[in-house]
């Protein structure tokens, strides 16, 4: 495992399969974050860690446990508790550790445990038959994809309140087109592929 | 009578999930490249809707309110992966085709939402019927927009070419394409209803 396809797959994930713009993962979320930048920047940095962590657990999970013992059809089920139960254990850490930044993150955290975004990201982990550290940095660049994705969004709302659109465009259908839009950028990355 | 034509009607028209309550979008946008997948999706998701929402409704009185998402999100997830399971060993085909997003209806907004705002108050048997409509909303919106990417993308309606030798814009089936049509389709909602409105007005003052 060089450094070189660590930062391939980091960069894939970031840009070519970016998991908005691409895969589709963590649309809801995405769309409700991204009206702020401090918004959109938050959501992303408690997303970011979910999933780094959860990728790195479900990994051991997977390959220690669900393998060895055939308990392969529990996988959906074991992702999901670890995905809630680590969001409360980081919830209730920061509360206790750093309590100014969790006034700021605790109203993103709800969010992640039915988030798309967090499980598919652990699931394509599995799929595509990831490393441990392969797995951890998929699933940390994958969320900074989604970071990306919602900053760059945040920015491009900011431009739209200052827009007239016709009046059945307003709300989300002009939002829903701005994304197709920059979809069509992020298509511009899809000779990139991981592996 | 009426209140199974009330539970119909809200699913299906007045709080359809995807055009009206915007839920579950991402695998409206994911799988619809043709209609076939926009199909078969909705009826995924309509069977772990209306199996989850009756489960729900019947246990509701013995799960504690403060461990219920995480015991909603269990139970979703258990039939979820059992839709799996059972496309996987039946319809290879479809599986393929949808992948990654068959699993990943564990995490569907939308059925989350049937179950703490609809299956946790009422009886079985509504909350049956609920699952029942609300998936089938959600499965006209998902052929809807599959019909449109489809019919656009490769010149063919469910597999069947007309008129794909001769034209056909293949943007439409890339990510921007979904946005693009959904988004135009959200568009021309909110016109209907804004024409509805003004008509119905316009009855009133006469």
């Amino acid at each position: 495992m060089s450094i070189t396809s660590l930062l391939l797959v980091s960069f894939a994930a970031v840009a070519a399969e970016n998991l908005v713009f691409t895969q589709f993962l963590g649309v809801c979320p995405f769309l409700t974050v991204s009206n702020r930048p401090s918004a959109a920047l938050y959501a992303g940095i408690t997303v970011t860690c979910t999933t780094t962590l959860s990728s790195f657990i479900t990994w051991l999970l997977y390959h220690f446990v669900l393998e060895p013992f055939s308990l392969t059809y529990l996988t959906t089920v074991v992702f999901i508790t670890t995905i809630a139960l680590l969001v409360q254990g980081v919830t209730l850490l920061l509360k206790k550790l750093l309590p100014a930044l969790y006034t700021l993150l605790s109203a993103y955290f709800p969010l992640l445990t039915t988030n798309c975004a967090v499980l598919g990201a652990i699931l394509l982990n599995i799929y595509d038959g990831f490393n441990l550290l392969e797995s951890v940095v998929f699933g940390f660049s994958s969320a900074i994809g989604f970071t990306v994705a919602a900053l760059i969004f945040a920015g491009i709302r900011e431009r739209l309140v200052f827009s007239a659109p016709p009046k059945s465009f307003e709300g989300l259908p002009l939002l829903l087109v701005s994304a197709g839009l920059a979809a069509m950028a992020f298509a511009g990355f899809s000779g990139i592929t991981i592996g | 009578m009426r209140r199974i034509k009330e539970i119909f009607s809200n699913g299906l028209i007045k709080h359809n999930p995807i055009f009206v309550m915007l839920i579950g979008l991402c695998p409206t946008l994911a799988v619809t490249t043709c209609a076939v997948n926009g199909v078969s999706m909705g009826i995924a998701t309509l069977f772990v809707l209306i199996i989850s929402n009756s489960v729900i409704s019947l246990l509701c009185k013995f799960i504690p309110s403060r461990i219920r998402v995480g015991a909603y999100i269990i139970i979703i997830a258990g039939f979820s992966t059992a839709v799996d399971l059972l496309l996987q060993a039946y319809l290879p085909t479809v599986s393929n085709a949808l992948g990654l997003y068959v699993p990943l209806i564990a995490v569907n907004c939308l059925i989350f939402a049937r179950a703490d705002a609809f299956a946790s108050k009422n009886a079985p048997l509504a909350s049956l019927l609920d699952g029942l409509a609300m998936g089938l909303g959600f499965t006209a919106a998902l052929t809807l927009v599959g019909i449109i990417r489809e019919l656009i993308g490769s010149g063919s309606v469910f597999g069947i070419d007309l008129f794909g030798r001769y034209f056909s814009l293949p943007v439409f089936l890339m990510p921007t394409g979904a946005f693009l049509t959904l988004g135009f389709l959200l568009a021309l909602f909110q016109k209907i209803r804004a024409a509805n409105k003004k008509h119905a007005k316009g009855g009133d003052s006469r």
